[in-house]
């Protein structure tokens, strides 16, 4: 015997290839016209809705966030050096679309008629702040009003508290070196103040071009200046990326990642749920998608079995069966992402009243959510259960029982796991978030699919002692033991993501509303001598303000870690470099403030030996590649002081109480001239009582954190109506998801 | 042996077929040797259980032997792959089974289409048609399974078994599932096409009265050929 047929000529697989593709169409259209594949196709349209609608919006409350973020540098990015800025740097800022603007400040001494007083004087070119907006009053401590433009030339805004102080009314004209300047309004707000401790006198802003008339800038003048850029966000990094290569030695570079550590908190939490929330929706559609797939999977062995039968070969049922998948997520993108886009426009209009300003556009990555997403699940998901029909074997046409060789476990799970994996990393890029869902999600799983064999084989011994209806169910899930396994895994998980994004949301909201309460320190009150401590808290109570902590304070700098100078030491990151260039602010305590947590290490208790020790903020000492144990030396007053890094601690900045980087055990500092200091919430009309307390106690400075509070309650409000609405839209959408994974299984389970 | 004839179409020798079983290894076929011409009727008749589905699978193509060879339109499909073997029932083979088999989600025109579009060939539309007007369905070509009766759905199924021109055509107890009067006018036209075309039919069944109207008629029991007739 001879094979006869000679072999297919290259004409006739082309034939072959094109009839695949009409087949595989064709195929996909019946299917669709018989309600086959509606729900797998549903399924994932609504995952996929979902997932870009909730990418699309966080994307654009997030830029809103950093711009809000960026609000804290008045820009995008600043460039700051204590010398001389080249024009240049202007110059290709420009050049590259971005705003520009410079400011220069330095101490300086203001006089009106006799009085005179210490000052931050401060100078801006037309179109500063790039972010954010000054806000003036026409009164000290007077209501506030945005600020159209900046002073012009002899014209000064000044600081509530430095009017108080010179005692000086708006009209009158003071001077500042050579310069006379008159007084048109109070400088309440600029959004570069910032809530740390390096611009501490009151501030005194005027005209960039008043400045050669002060003849203040001498060789040796202590000035501080900086260029500020603002623009898109993409020309913005590509420029810091330039900046970094070409700054000189001196010039030092800022951009929003360095920005305010409260706001940072609110928005990476913010972000982190929102994150959550997408991947309960990514989830979620994989099981349904995985439920529809098996489903229809089964269905269609019959019905390949039959193509292998008339003659189609394993190839063909293949490219048919990818053809169709690459068709259904090409499909399901383009659906799934416009209605993403609709429903987060309408998710943005709904919130129109509660977003202050005009939420950004989305970022472009956000556009090809849809497609990956679509392709990652149906692969993971979908295509092992599909990659079985071209196992079909034909045999099957005579012998109804006969199925494909089952896939192997490790294959299925393994392309699933990595699928949502990958998806979730790409999404979060967190790897360490994604390592604790990925065992969480395992461990779930191990416990829900034991509990499911647990239960079915459970029910089996029932069968007998119920009714026939009973019995008919129970014999059905027994029958079908591995599928009501699977159905138990994949119905469970999608509760419990469902319920633990309800959990975490909740958490979330009442954590910021415990962080942020009403009564929540709005000023900060600094170098107030140790022995008027006493008085202060006296003149609280008189004035109804409430009763306060006074907190010791001792600057320092940081010479030597593990005695080797840290001149010699070499830091990865520009802020570690800049954290010990600066002084330090250094204080102790007895015990742990309810703000602030352990993680490392322990705290000392009443009479415990062992010297002087230290407690580090976490991120601080990681910065500083500060370990337990570690020795820090400070040059405190002349003197050193070295101290033994005994704990590690993550302070919650958002509290608003004085919080320090490094707590000292006590006995140590007690004995240096250092200041105290103290947060307090002033109520709107125990304002004035702020105008008595600069009088009385002239040393004291004052800092109003009030607008860096309503900043940071905007960054919640905006992210908590965000979770609101993310968890709302992501439960719809799961249940949406979920049923129709049940309906899916319906006729497979009669 | 008729093996040895000229025009032998369809031949096997010493086909076994043995599957495992919890009590070990368990025969369904063994030594099966036979020979079909061109255009010749043979009927596999046996009780349930002899091994005919079996026999009808492996001398089809659908299925592997463990022993043996089977040789089909001169092509040795024992020497092929899965896919080989698809290519050359795509060519050379029709088949209507029992429960008719029908695609449920395609018309009766497009059930009949689908060996010509999965061999690729041009004009499918055109042939169904022709075939379908040859079983009687012109009227029809529109209609889902669904909307069809038993014996039009069987109609539609032999249509599509002839419309390739097999030089096999393999029926499963075709009447099984359909009354007498219906069934005999489904057998009526099964010969006829037969008779018309040329094609050699296999057929399996255990209705005497449908294998007396073969040329041939093969007895199977317990997985052996225990007689043939005439």
């Amino acid at each position: 015997m001879r094979a006869r047929d000679p072999p297919r000529s290259r004409t006739h697989h082309r034939g072959f290839a094109v009839s695949a593709l009409r087949l595989a169409l064709r195929g996909l259209l019946r299917d669709l016209g018989s309600g086959e594949i509606s729900v797998l196709i549903v399924a994932l349209v609504v995952a996929v809705a979902s997932l870009t609608a909730v990418g699309f919006f966080t994307s654009r409350v997030g830029r809103a966030v950093t711009q809000q973020a960026g609000e804290v540098l008045a820009a995008d990015l600043r460039l700051e050096s204590p010398r001389a800025i080249d024009q240049g740097y202007d110059r290709e800022g420009e050049a590259r679309g971005l705003r520009v603007a410079r400011v220069m400040s330095m101490p300086s001494v203001v006089f009106f008629g006799q009085e005179s007083s210490l000052v931050a004087l401060r100078a801006a070119t037309e179109g500063y702040p790039l972010r954010g907006k000054l806000k003036v009053a026409d009164r000290p401590f007077g209501p506030a009003r945005v600020a159209e433009g900046i002073p012009d030339r002899g014209e000064a805004w000044v600081d509530s508290r430095l009017l108080a102080r010179l005692g000086a009314p708006i009209g009158s004209t003071i001077s500042v070196g050579a310069g006379q300047f008159v007084v048109t309004r109070v400088l309440d707000y600029r959004p570069d103040q910032g809530a740390g401790f390096s611009d501490l006198s009151a501030t005194l802003l005027i005209n960039m071009a008043d400045i050669p008339g002060t003849e203040l800038i001498q060789p040796g003048s202590r000035v501080s200046r900086a260029v500020l850029f603002a623009g898109a966000p993409r020309e913005v990094e590509n420029f810091r990326e330039y900046l970094k290569r070409t700054k000189k030695d001196g010039e030092r570079l800022q951009s929003v990642a360095d920005a305010s550590p409260q706001i940072r908190a609110s928005s990476d939490r913010a972000g982190r749920f929102l994150s959550l929330a997408s991947m309960v929706s990514v989830l979620l559609a994989a099981i349904a998608v995985a439920t529809a797939a098996r489903r229809y999977a089964r269905r269609h062995l019959d019905h390949v079995a039959l193509m292998k039968c008339l003659g189609a070969s394993q190839a063909l049922v293949l490219r048919q069966t990818v053809l169709q998948l690459v068709v259904i997520a090409t499909a399901v993108a383009l659906v799934g992402t416009a209605l993403g886009y609709l429903a987060q426009s309408g998710l943005a209009w709904l919130l129109r009243d509660l977003v202050r300003g005009d939420l950004p556009a989305p970022a472009g990555d956000a556009f090809w959510l849809g497609l990956v997403t679509a392709v990652a699940i149906l692969v993971g998901f979908a295509l092992p259960p599909l990659l079985q029909l071209k196992r079909v074997p034909p045999a099957r046409v005579l012998r109804h029982d006969l199925e494909p060789p089952p896939l192997r476990f490790a294959v299925v799970s393994g392309l699933a796991l990595a699928a949502v994996l990958g998806l979730i990393y790409w999404l979060i890029r967190d790897a360490r978030l994604v390592t604790y869902v990925a065992v969480g999600i395992a461990a779930t799983f191990l416990v829900l699919a034991l509990a499911g064999w647990l239960l079915v084989r459970m029910l089996a011994p029932l069968r007998g002692s119920v009714g026939v209806a009973w019995r008919y169910g129970l014999a059905n899930i027994a029958r079908r033991g591995r599928d009501s396994v699977v159905q138990i895994v994949a119905f469970g998980l999608g509760f419990m993501v469902l319920l633990l994004l309800a959990l975490v949301r909740g958490d979330l909201l009442r954590e910021w509303q415990a962080s942020l309460p009403e009564d929540a320190p709005n000023y900060f009150m600094i170098n107030i001598r140790p022995d008027e401590g006493d008085a202060v808290r006296a003149f609280f109570a008189e004035r109804g303000l409430p009763p306060t902590e006074l907190v010791p304070l001792v600057r320092a700098r940081l010479v030597a870690i593990n005695s080797t100078p840290v001149s010699d030491l070499k830091f990865q990151s520009e802020r570690a470099a800049g954290f010990v260039e600066r002084e330090a602010n250094l204080t102790w305590a007895r015990t742990l403030r309810d703000d602030n947590r352990l993680v490392a290490g322990r705290w000392w208790s009443e009479g415990d030996e062992g010297g002087a020790r230290v407690s580090v903020e976490r991120e601080y000492a990681e910065l500083l590649g500060l370990k337990l144990g570690d020795e820090v030396t400070y040059d405190v007053a002349g003197e050193p002081v070295s101290a033994r890094v005994e704990s590690l601690r993550e302070v919650r900045w958002d509290s608003f109480q004085p919080n320090f980087f490094m707590v000292f055990s006590p006995g140590v500092l007690e004995g240096v001239t250092g200041t105290l200091i103290t947060s307090v919430h002033v109520g709107p009309s125990q304002r004035p009582a702020l105008v008595d307390l600069v009088r009385r106690f002239p040393e004291v400075t004052i800092i109003d954190i009030d607008a860096l509070l309503k900043q940071v309650r905007d960054v919640m409000d905006k992210a908590s109506v965000a979770v609101q609405y993310a968890f709302r839209f992501t439960l719809a959408a799961g249940l949406t998801v979920l049923l129709a994974a049940v309906q899916a299984t319906r006729d497979e389970r009669r | 042996m008729q093996a040895e004839r000229k025009d032998t179409v369809l031949a096997t020798e010493g086909l076994g077929k043995q599957v495992s079983s919890p009590e070990g290894m368990l025969a369904i076929l063994s030594d099966v040797s036979l020979a079909i011409a061109r255009g010749e009727s043979v009927a596999i008749m046996g009780s349930s259980g002899a091994g005919k589905s079996t026999l009808l699978a492996l001398l089809a193509g659908l299925d592997e032997p463990t022993a043996g060879r089977v040789q089909l339109a001169g092509n040795e499909l024992t020497a092929l792959d899965e896919d080989g073997r698809a290519a050359v029932r795509a060519r050379h083979v029709g088949f209507v089974f029992q429960s008719f088999h029908l695609l449920p989600s395609l018309t009766a025109l497009e059930n009949v289409m689908l060996p010509l579009e999965l061999a690729g060939r041009a004009d499918a539309r055109g042939a169904a048609r022709e075939v379908l007007a040859r079983v009687g369905l012109s009227e029809r070509t529109g209609h889902y399974p669904r909307q069809l009766s038993g014996g039009e759905q069987q109609r539609v199924a032999i249509a599509r078994a002839f419309v390739t021109r097999p030089d096999v055509l393999f029926a499963d107890e075709p009447t099984g599932n359909l009354d007498a009067t219906t069934g005999e006018r489904i057998m009526d036209l099964l010969f006829e096409l037969n008779a018309a075309s040329g094609t050699t039919l296999v057929l399996v069944t255990h209705d005497r009265e449908l294998a007396s109207r073969c040329g041939r008629v093969i007895r199977l029991e317990a997985g052996r050929i225990t007689g043939a007739s005439p």
